[in-house]
């Protein structure tokens, strides 16, 4: 019994973990998406790019493994940042109106930067210098968490804190609530909304890049396929989350997190197949879409 | 000549898909009080609005505000001289409180909110409630406030009490009046009482062209002219 | 008009047929004589790659859905006949019907799941079940689909004509006959009636609903066709290629998007240009990264001239930028270019 309850805590810890990730990645193609109606699929360059700068400077830098992660982290989210911007500036404002082609336009990103990626850094994985107490675990409730788990929960319920604050209190919040609603009116009221996508998508970038960096912690390294890999989670969590809804995102990357691991334990023990966790995710995306087609939440910024 | 000119526009040309809306329209606007926009359904009223605000793209002509050419400005920055908006169908920002609807608007930061509250006091009882749960004329005034809250030159006003019961049209009208005081108004107008209460001027469009133009006690004066142009009885309704 | 209706049939098409007896080198283009097992082999996938992303036009190009999960289908076509003659040790024919079978069934279902819902959600929905596929093979359940290693293809039960390096050129007039098969049904198709509400759909889907007609059932047709075809490119690839886990990524299925595009979306020949064009070009650039020259040159220029898929992705944004109707545009494009040359020259 005793040992039921302690599993079941450690997957629910993981779980929301993993969550925290699928969270930091979602939240902001779900701002992209709501405000500017871009699918970004080069979104998972923007984690991929993240996390090797990220570990391109901790190994040129010297100190602690906790100052090297730090000054790393920072650069990538930096570089992330930038990247996003970049594309924004360059590929999706030229494009405004032709939202098909946009999302094109992010699909031959998608290939480009991540083929660039195994260009520049080769197809085996990178390890990250991870500061020996993360590896320890904490005991709750009779389970053994390892304590790294924690720092991708806090962090992502930090930037969730932030980013609820950023739209509620701020007025480059209030402009992007707004133009989730309607674009076209918050531009008649004399709001240059062009300057909010490029923000908007400098913030996905900067997420995006903080998950790489997270998930470099939880796996211990980063390898070419770690963006496209949590980008099609994302993307789950946009659509059960309903697009433009931050709230929503929390909510649905949360249960996606839970729902994996745990089919991952139960019932791929059951079926004695490994492919049950992430098949149960696809099924609960399904399942969502059959009974509300929009999602969790309502199109709207919360 | 442009001093007293708020508004010039020649020969604009707009395609929706590929029906040609407007083909050619022009007129100007003397500065001050109300220039009503008149036509039956469907001669391109409010995409000549949409398109005076660069909302709608355009394949031809000149649009002038203050004797400044605006034709290749974007919406923001055609706004940002002195342009306001209401648009067709209110346009509030449903999940927004009205009091965010409002400050949203607010350009440089010193909004009118006293004359806005002064011309519509339910908008400060209701400030933190949501545009999307007030009523249609709730909303309208929200919509009118907004253009009201900056100190435009120009308003350009789109059908503001379609819809409305007729003791709110009244309280738009009356609106309407206070507006035109603080700024030169285009307004497009399906009621004819509301057009004839409170403008000066009149444009008529017909099959996307300026088909009138002149004072409004002129044309409201003769019942057969406003039956050819615009076929229906003129008079209050 | 009419000679260049006949360019295809007369000229291209007998052309194509009488390849594999062509002993004519075409340098840099291929890897030896046209006649050549290696050749041969790509050619065959060209002509494959032809046939599927022409599939793949019906969905995008000709009705105006765009899904991330067709790669699923094509690896139906991969996975299913492998495993029935490998695992099972079923007959060819009998393992073909379990194919047809299942290529039918399986876009049936999933496309009436996905097809619920619309734009980007239906985006999103076909490329979750896609992953679906792709984990399931990852994990190799009960043994069946050999995860990472894929499956060595017991080739017992195939005729002989199908199997070694000699017989490359009858592989190749199987794909030819696909690509042909592919095209004359997609024209049929795309010329019946239920074609006519697909391009209806694509340009506006509400105003079907006004005349009175459901969408939906169209939309499933175009579906399952779409898949069904696809899934006997896949099997193609089986014998051309072998069982490879990465037909069933998305990324795969982003490089048949790549094809559409490139050759010019809802346009037949452009579909079958853009597979052709850019599975050779996928090819030429995987050589090009291993030449002396590339490799001697500073990492700046040689890194991204090294990633095939970098310079196919930039490609392919340069193409939606300056060219979107893709190749089945520049002989328009051409023709006006000469027009206005010459409309320059007569006035001046």
């Amino acid at each position: 019994m005793e040992a039921t309850i302690s599993t079941f805590v450690l997957l629910t810890i993981t779980g929301l973990g993993l969550g925290a990730m699928y969270f930091l990645v979602a939240s902001g193609l779900s701002l992209i998406y709501g405000l500017m109606g871009v699918l970004n699929f080069a979104h998972g360059a923007f984690i991929t790019f993240g996390a090797y700068v990220a570990w391109w400077i901790t190994d040129q830098i010297g100190g602690s493994f906790e100052v090297r992660l730090l000054v790393g982290g920072a650069c990538g989210l930096a570089f992330g940042a930038a990247l996003g911007a970049l594309v924004e500036l360059v590929f999706i404002r030229p494009l405004y109106r032709r939202p098909v082609e946009q999302v094109l336009v992010t699909v031959g990103l998608a290939l480009a930067l991540g083929a660039l990626v195994y260009g520049i850094w080769g197809a085996d994985a990178k390890f990250f210098p991870i500061p020996d107490w993360t590896l320890d675990t904490t005991t709750i409730l009779g389970a053994n968490i390892p304590n790294d788990r924690f720092v991708e929960i806090g962090v992502a319920a930090v930037v969730l804190v932030g980013l609820i604050a950023l739209l509620r209190f701020t007025r480059i919040g209030l402009v992007i609530r707004a133009g989730v609603e309607n674009r076209a009116m918050v531009t008649a009221l004399g709001i240059d909304v062009r300057k909010t996508f490029t923000l908007v998508f400098a913030i996905g970038g900067s997420l995006a890049a903080l998950a790489g960096v997270l998930s470099g912690v939880y796996y211990g390294n980063v390898d070419p396929v770690r963006g496209t890999s949590l980008l099609i989670y994302a993307f789950i969590v946009v659509v059960i989350g309903g697009f433009g809804s931050i709230g929503g995102s929390a909510v649905a990357a949360v249960a996606v997190g839970l729902v994996q691991q745990y089919a991952n334990f139960y019932v791929a023990d059951w079926l004695d197949w490994s492919g049950a966790g992430d098949v149960s995710v696809m099924l609960l995306l399904a399942s969502v879409l059959l009974l509300r087609p929009e999602g969790l939440a309502p199109k709207v910024a919360h | 000549m442009s001093a007293v000119t708020a508004l010039r526009v020649e020969d604009l040309h707009v395609y929706l898909g590929e029906s040609h809306v407007l083909q050619g329209v022009s007129f100007s606007v003397a500065k001050g009080g109300v220039t009503a926009l008149l036509g039956r359904n469907g001669v391109g009223k409010t995409t000549t609005l949409r398109a005076l605000m660069g909302l709608v793209p355009r394949t031809r002509g000149t649009v002038e505000v203050q004797g400044e050419n605006v034709t290749r400005l974007p919406t923001h920055a055609i706004v940002r001289r002195g342009v306001g908006y209401v648009p067709e169908d209110r346009d509030v920002f449903a999940g927004l409180t009205v009091e965010e609807n409002l400050r949203l608007s607010e350009r440089g930061g010193d909004g009118r909110y006293d004359l806005v509250y002064d011309l519509f006091p339910e908008l400060r009882e209701r400030g933190r409630q949501r545009a999307g749960t007030l009523s249609g004329g709730q909303q309208q005034m929200v919509a009118i406030a907004r253009a009201l809250l900056n100190d435009n030159s120009l308003l350009l006003v789109d059908e503001p009490t379609k819809g409305l019961a007729p003791l709110l049209v009244t309280e738009v009208a009356v609106a309407l009046e206070r507006a035109a005081e603080l700024a030169t108004t285009v307004l497009v107008e399906q009621n004819l009482g509301v057009a004839q209460r409170v403008a000066q001027h009149v444009v008529v469009l017909d099959g996307g062209r300026v088909v009138h133009e002149g004072t409004a006690a002129e044309l409201f004066a003769s019942p057969e002219r406003v039956r050819e142009l615009l076929g229906v009885h003129g008079g209050h309704n | 008009m009419q000679a260049r209706r006949l360019v295809v049939p007369v000229v291209l098409l007998p052309l194509l047929v009488v390849v594999p007896w062509l002993s004519v080198d075409l340098p840099f283009v291929l890897p030896g004589a046209l006649d050549s097992p290696g050749s041969l082999q790509l050619l065959a996938l060209c002509l494959v790659f032809a046939g599927v992303a022409l599939s793949y036009d019906l969905l995008f190009g000709f009705t105006g859905l765009l899904s991330f999960g067709h790669a699923l289908y094509f690896a139906l076509g991969v996975y299913v006949p492998a495993i029935a003659l490998t695992e099972w040790e079923w007959s060819l024919p009998a393992a073909l019907a379990l194919l047809a079978g299942v290529a039918i069934v399986v876009p049936l279902v999933l496309g009436s799941v996905s097809l619920r819902v619309t734009g980007i959600a239906f985006a999103m929905v076909t490329l979750a079940f896609a992953q679906a596929g792709n984990v399931i093979v990852q994990t190799n359940p009960g043994g069946l689909t050999g995860g990472d290693e894929g499956i060595g293809l017991n080739v017992d039960p195939l005729p002989d004509f199908l199997v070694g390096v000699v017989n490359t050129k009858n592989l190749y007039w199987l794909a030819l006959g696909y690509a042909v098969a592919v095209f004359l049904i997609a024209r049929a198709a795309i010329g019946s009636s239920a074609g006519h509400v697909w391009r209806a759909i694509r340009e506006n889907e509400r105003r079907v609903e006004v005349i009175g007609l459901r969408p939906y059932p169209y939309k499933l047709l175009a579906f399952v066709l779409a898949s069904f075809l696809a899934a006997w490119g896949g099997f193609l690839w089986l014998l051309l290629i072998g069982v490879t886990p990465e037909v069933t990524t998305a990324t795969f299925t982003l490089t048949l998007l790549v094809m559409v595009v490139l050759g010019g979306a809802g346009a037949r020949f452009g579909a079958l240009a853009g597979g052709f064009v850019y599975t050779l070009l996928d090819y030429r650039l995987r050589n090009l990264a291993g030449e002396e020259r590339i490799q001697e040159l500073p990492d700046v220029l040689r890194v991204p001239l090294s990633e095939p898929l970098f310079l196919l992705g930039a490609l392919f944004v340069a193409i939606v930028f300056f060219a979107p109707g893709g190749i089945s545009s520049f002989p328009a494009r051409l023709r006006s270019l000469v027009h206005r040359r010459a409309a320059k020259e007569s006035a001046s």
